[in-house]
């Protein structure tokens, strides 16, 4: 018997494509149970569940979850410290 | 990012089981070699099936192409190679993804690891690397059951004679052609070892195949002395 | 709904009168996962029920395989609109294990090995409607599919199933678990469609 393959946190851009303008391959989440920052795009995306589990390369907890219904979609991200993403530098300096 | 409809336009066999589907998509707005796309088939009754492909060539208008692999039993890929007909409509999203890309602009040395269908992202690359006339040093190494599973065939041998800095080398795991030096295998340190770029020269790696052949393929790389950073990788699991 | 593709039309789906709304019948076993597959030995094994008091009640293997056995043959509901029918377990029914306990709790969490979690009222569990499974169609239930034992709760969406499972919490309060706080529904009927919150 096998381990159940997972996928690459890329997969994820389709799906949080429908809910977010920003490209989040990009970003980068800080795992709020390991601590260790991990690109989006380098989450294990275990599948197929009923919705998507995103979970830390390091310690295999959940840092991320979607789930899609056909007419709303819920977006846990409790598992995530923060999500980083770059931005283009903007003109302003950095106020006060 | 929303579903757009989409029409196949032409078809050309890679292998005896595996097609590229060339899909006009109208309003398609550009994309980078290494992105896919999720592709979306409705039944009359509603049912739904979507899949993500990898767009197997570079940025050319309203056109995409993606290479599909006939999985025995699937639900999508042997519609799309037996029974998809040109003019037929599906629905597209995309494109997807922004790591798993390379860039034109780019400078730094590239090696490109392929496990099966994994090479059809990195296809797009090698293309994008000739189309914007690109003088980065490229290097292909492509694990493959036996030579009639290898996609591109022709179109690799051809690149290899023309396109100056581009090196692809094979690895067959079940059956290797005559004359072949060495026994078939899979892909292995002396592989990446003899066929890639030392971690000096800082190369940036792009591994794309199924869940354990990129997992094997890290490993190696990283034990290797490559930084985990500079090894990008798409793993892709059984879907049909 | 999308545009229709001509001459597509997805895995052969059936209509039975045994199908609740929205699933299809399938002839194989699909496999669904949110994380690893915890390897849990039958020697480190145990199975726990947590009264609301604090109160433990332990099994090990053996003490679990000592109790009656059952053998259920039931139809099974995925949310992700699998169905299948007919199904044949051997396990030990959950009021076997819930008459050693004394308990006013009204709902239980069931946890697993691995982490995952799923809420249900108590009375659920009780009545001849729920087991503790450990054989899948005559052989050992295979890691995959939640061994070395899962719940069995048939009426309700295979989710609340837990695989995996390691015990029970039994609660005055309902605490949802780990699809129910990402949007499914905390009771999950297939006959009414009970999927999402709000359902």
């Amino acid at each position: 018997m096998t381990e159940l393959p997972y996928l690459d946190g890329n997969m994820l851009d389709g799906p949080l494509g429908e809910l977010f303008a920003v490209d989040l391959s990009t970003a980068t989440g800080r795992c709020a149970h390991c601590g260790t920052p991990s690109p989006v795009a380098g989450l294990r995306v275990y599948s197929p569940a009923p919705g998507l589990v995103a979970r830390c390369p390091t310690c295999v907890e959940v840092v991320m979850r979607l789930v899609r219904g056909p007419d709303r979609a819920w977006l846990d991200l409790r598992g995530a410290t923060f999500l980083q993403f770059p931005m283009p530098p903007t003109s302003a300096g950095t106020g006060a | 990012m929303r579903w757009q409809p989409a029409r196949l336009v032409a078809r050309r066999a890679e292998t005896p089981t595996a097609q590229t589907l060339v899909l006009d998509v109208p309003g398609w707005s550009a994309h980078l070699p290494g992105q896919h796309v999720d592709l979306r088939l409705t039944a009359p009754d509603g049912y739904q099936a979507a899949r993500s492909y990898s767009l197997a060539a570079p940025a050319d208008g309203d056109r995409i192409e993606v290479t599909v692999q006939r999985v025995p039993d699937g639900e999508v890929s042997p519609f799309l190679t037996d029974t998809y007909r040109e003019g037929d409509p599906v629905e597209v999203r995309g494109p997807i993804g922004g790591w798993f890309v390379w860039r034109p602009q780019q400078t730094d040395p590239v090696l490109l690891v392929a496990g099966g269908s994994g090479v059809v992202p990195l296809m797009a690359m090698i293309r994008a690397r000739r189309a914007a006339g690109s003088r980065v040093p490229f290097r292909l190494i492509y694990s493959v059951r036996t030579p009639a599973d290898v996609f591109y065939a022709a179109e690799l041998r051809d690149r290899v004679r023309a396109d100056a800095g581009l090196d692809v080398a094979y690895v067959y795991t079940r059956e290797a052609p005559e004359g072949w030096r060495g026994e078939p295998h899979r892909l292995g340190l002396a592989d990446v070892n003899n066929h890639g770029w030392p971690p000096e020269l800082d190369p940036l790696v792009y591994v794309c195949g199924p869940t354990g052949f990129v997992e094997t393929v890290s490993d190696l790389l990283v034990g290797l002395g490559h930084p985990a950073r500079r090894v990008r990788t798409e793993r892709f699991g059984p879907t049909g | 709904m999308g545009i229709v593709t001509p001459g597509f039309s997805g895995r052969p789906r059936v209509e039975a009168p045994e199908l609740p709304p929205g699933q299809y019948l399938t002839p194989d076993f699909p496999v669904l996962s949110a994380g690893p597959t915890p390897r849990v030995e039958r020697d480190a094994w145990e199975f726990v029920i947590t009264t609301e008091t604090g109160a433990e009640h332990r099994w090990s293997w053996a003490q679990m395989m000592a109790l009656p056995q059952e053998t259920p043959t039931v139809d099974i509901h995925c949310v992700t609109r699998w169905s299948k029918l007919g199904t044949s377990w051997q396990g030990v029914s959950l009021d076997t294990l819930l008459d050693e306990v004394e308990t006013a709790a009204d709902y239980a969490l069931a946890h697993s090995y691995g982490g995952y979690s799923t809420n249900l009222p108590l009375d659920d569990l009780r009545d001849g409607r729920a087991w503790l499974v450990h054989t899948y169609d005559g052989e050992e239930l295979p890691a995959e599919h939640g061994g070395p034992a899962r719940l069995l709760v048939p009426h309700l969406y295979f989710w609340k199933s837990a695989k995996w499972v390691r015990g029970i919490r039994l609660s005055l309060d309902d605490t949802p678990g780990f699809w129910e706080t990402a949007g499914y529904h905390d009771y999950g009927d297939p006959w009414r469609e009970q999927r999402y919150q709000g359902d």
